[in-house]
């Protein structure tokens, strides 16, 4: 149970606080009546119709669903901590897509957001996730590495595997929203947990304001070091404010566990190690979550989770699992083949260039992972994966014999 | 109007040592004021259309500027940011503008009868002459802060009065939302089309949000008088011609102008202007006059002189790429315009740019005789 000093955090009215810094308030000379006056005047002066935003020449998830009736509807609201829809959508009004790239086009602000504008985001969820539908299906978790099986592979093909997902701290807001010191708190919070990690799993943290160039340099070789965000997906959306404040990464000594602090949202975690063992990987991740969950839980946080919609995080994309559990691979043959992007379709997974997301492959290595994040738990789509992978090397093996490949037929959506 | 910080009141709960920004590596005017007690005198206020403290310098914190190039670090979201946030704004201001004080006042000239001379800069030298200023519009907060129906309904009251015009300006409205490629194509030709910012100085303060929506070009038949519409402020005003005839440039821009405010006066939708600010811009750079009026002069042997930046100074003139501001020169072409923005009149701005540059296209004359100028260095105006 969220202990009081969150409950304080998460549920609060503007009067209260208002009435408490009374005197501050009158002497600025700015009454709450001015500035409540000034807003009716406002809402009379544009009604949702002038404000509706301008979407015929875009392409993302939140256009799609947003119609003029749910913006007439969500306009006015705001969540707890005075976030609006504006906020959520400004992101997607700012970056129309391209005609071959649906992205989702619109944030979270906090955790409540999923629910004061349920109207919008549950058909943007619904599009994005393959037809899950938050208001009647519910998100399975399950961190039990042990029931992964297969997961070594053979390492003439795979050359690396990872796995990553995000958490998110209830009661501060979320990378598009958070004030100074809520992103200063996250990190507090997060780096006094993480200090208490033992045996494989102890290792430092390095802030990103005060990192010396020679530990800068030493991350950058290592492949751990996140950049300030210059993507305007991110920017458009706000989570590049007052960079490079309370931002840094922490790993353990052996650098295969590693946690992002502040980038797009509260913290991403991510296990990773050379080879094909993922099932190593994957049970580092697990027993790696669960001891900083326990290590905030003993300090009165706990990370932001509901049976509707998982894990919750900053981009819709990324709910439920949060999960992305891929490999750098070579399948030269394989992925030369015309009917290569049909077998990763039918087996639910999806090809990234060797730097991540809109990167492009270098030489013959590709980055391959699961495609799903809702719906399905952490121990199925690691699973897929495992399969998945296995499958894609019987086929270059079968290719580089000159035998014929099959495509498979296609993995069931949603568990009943 | 919703963006970036406005959930100001739940920040409130926080201590300020805690939300106060750390601006130890930064060199622009807004960090070199705010303190930490300034910030926790003002950062529970709010101006009537919701905007703050944070939202004012969120531009600065995200920028923190270059060694050699001191930005100003801060923006206003409506007239009464510069009321609401006076502690700060003001020695920003007085920084940004030689000292300019609290209880000054400023003039404002636009009688082009004013101006001494000017049609006779030499155009051998003198490529192009220009004049540009900008307008907000009253009861409308700023690019900044600006919802979309606030940046329709400027475009909306700007479309009317500009096509309203006539004589040497009339003209056409050209919507960025719905251009042709062949309009697009003839506008960049013309050197009349702007961009959608890129400059991190403008996108962190939020004027390029909803990029193209309500931003529009309007330029007459003879294409010498533009507007801007919602870029960086409500409306850019820009008079231009080839040659050096900077008398009949300014003549236009003063002109028109007042034809534009007159038609907006009408609709109770005059523009923002105070006695101690002048003209109210969304930059505080901008603020006075918002004139900048300049030439592209060729001064290949001037500018590689020793004394060229101090006879500038001395001029009260700054010196730009052909590109504009943060541009290099092309061919010992330089943009030669007014320094100041506030504190001397949009007459007094323009006589120092003509005076000026006569007198350094004078010294280059000199100078290709293989004479000195050292007699002809100004002293500080």
């Amino acid at each position: 149970m969220a202990n009081s000093f969150t409950r304080m955090m998460s549920g609060r009215h503007t009067a209260v606080i208002l009435a408490s810094i009374g005197a501050g308030t009158l002497a600025s000379g700015y009454l709450l009546s001015d500035h409540v006056a000034a807003a009716a005047e406002r809402t009379r002066l544009y009604p949702p119709s002038a404000d509706y935003p301008d979407l015929r020449k875009h392409n993302n998830c939140m256009a799609a669903a947003l119609t003029p009736t749910i913006y007439g509807h969500l306009r006015d609201k705001k969540t707890p901590n005075d976030w609006t829809l504006d906020q959520c959508i400004q992101t997607g009004v700012d970056n129309p897509g391209h005609p071959f790239i649906k992205t989702v086009g619109m944030v979270a602000g906090d955790e409540e957001s999923y629910e004061v504008f349920a109207e919008l985001f549950d058909p943007v969820i619904k599009d994005r996730h393959n037809g899950y539908d938050p208001r009647t299906m519910k998100h399975p978790t399950d961190l039990d590495a042990s029931k992964v099986t297969s997961g070594m592979f053979d390492e003439r093909y795979v050359l690396s595997s990872r796995v990553r997902t995000g958490r998110s701290i209830r009661g501060l807001s979320l990378p598009p929203a958070c004030s100074r010191s809520e992103r200063r708190e996250v990190e507090r919070v997060a780096v006094t947990a993480l200090s208490g990690l033992k045996g494989d799993l102890s290792g430092r943290y390095y802030s990103l304001k005060e990192m010396s160039d020679r530990e800068q340099q030493q991350l950058i070789d290592d492949h751990l070091l996140f950049d300030k965000p210059v993507s305007p997906l991110l920017t458009a959306a706000g989570m590049a404010r007052d960079w490079p404040d309370a931002r840094g990464i922490w790993h353990n000594n052996e650098k295969n566990f590693l946690i992002w602090i502040n980038e797009e949202d509260h913290t991403r975690i991510i296990s990773m190690e050379k080879g094909g063992n993922m099932k190593r990987v994957f049970e580092r991740f697990c027993r790696g979550l669960k001891q900083v969950e326990h290590l905030i839980q003993e300090r009165g946080w706990e990370f932001m989770w509901n049976d509707r919609l998982g894990y919750v995080l900053t981009c819709p994309s990324n709910l439920g699992t949060g999960l992305r559990a891929g490999v750098h691979i070579r399948l030269p043959i394989l992925s030369r083949d015309p009917r290569f992007k049909r077998i990763l379709d039918n087996l639910r997974l999806q090809k990234r260039g060797t730097g991540g997301v809109d990167t492009a492959a270098t030489g013959d290595t590709v980055d391959i992972s699961n495609l799903d994040r809702l719906g399905k738990s952490e121990v199925e789509l690691v699973q897929l994966v495992i399969d998945g992978i296995n499958y894609l090397i019987e086929c270059e093996k079968r290719l580089e014999k000159g035998q014929d490949i099959k495509i498979p037929s296609p993995i069931l959506q949603f568990r009943k | 109007m919703p963006f970036g910080n406005t959930h100001n009141n739940f920040k409130l709960n926080y201590k300020v040592e805690d939300e106060y920004p750390d601006l130890s590596k930064h060199n622009n005017h807004m960090a070199k004021v705010l303190t930490k007690e300034m910030y926790g005198k003002i950062r529970d206020r709010q101006t009537p259309s919701g905007y703050t403290v944070d939202d004012v310098i969120q531009t600065g914190i995200d920028n923190p500027g270059h060694p050699f190039i001191m930005t100003v670090g801060c923006v206003a979201g409506d007239e009464e940011s510069y009321e609401v946030f006076k502690e700060l704004l003001d020695p920003v201001i007085s920084d940004r503008h030689n000292g300019y004080k609290p209880t000054d006042k400023h003039k404002t000239d636009l009688n082009f009868e004013n101006l001494k001379g000017g049609d006779d800069l030499d155009p051998n030298y003198v490529l192009s002459s220009r004049v540009r200023t900008g307008r907000s519009i009253k009861g409308f907060t700023l690019p900044p802060h600006n919802s979309r129906g606030e940046r329709r309904a400027i475009e909306k009251l700007s479309v009317e009065a500009l096509t309203s015009l006539d004589g040497e300006f009339k003209g056409k409205y050209y919507p960025l939302k719905s251009m042709t490629d062949a309009e697009q194509e003839q506008l960049i030709n013309d050197h009349f089309l702007f961009d959608k910012p890129v400059s991190p100085l403008l996108t962190c303060a939020g004027m390029a949000r909803d990029w193209p929506d309500g931003r529009g070009i309007m330029h007459n038949d003879n294409k010498t008088f533009l507007v801007w519409v919602n870029e960086e402020d409500h409306l850019r005003v820009i008079s231009m011609q080839q040659g050096g005839n900077m008398r009949e440039v300014f003549k236009r821009f003063c002109v028109g102008l007042q034809k534009i405010e007159e038609i907006f006066k009408k609709h109770n939708h005059g523009f923002m202007w105070n006695e101690h600010l002048g003209y109210i811009l969304t930059c505080p750079s901008n603020l006075g006059t918002g004139l900048r009026g300049g030439v592209h002069v060729k001064l290949p042997k001037l500018s590689t002189h020793a004394k060229f930046d101090e006879i500038l100074t001395r001029l009260r003139l700054q010196k730009r790429g052909t590109g504009g501001v943060d541009t290099a020169s092309v061919g010992g072409v330089f943009d030669i315009s007014n320094a100041d923005r506030l504190g001397s009149s949009e007459v007094a701005q323009v006589q120092l740019v003509v005076d000026g540059v006569k007198l350094m296209v004078e010294m280059e004359k000199k100078l290709e005789k293989g004479e000195a100028i050292d007699s002809m260095i100004p002293a500080q105006k």
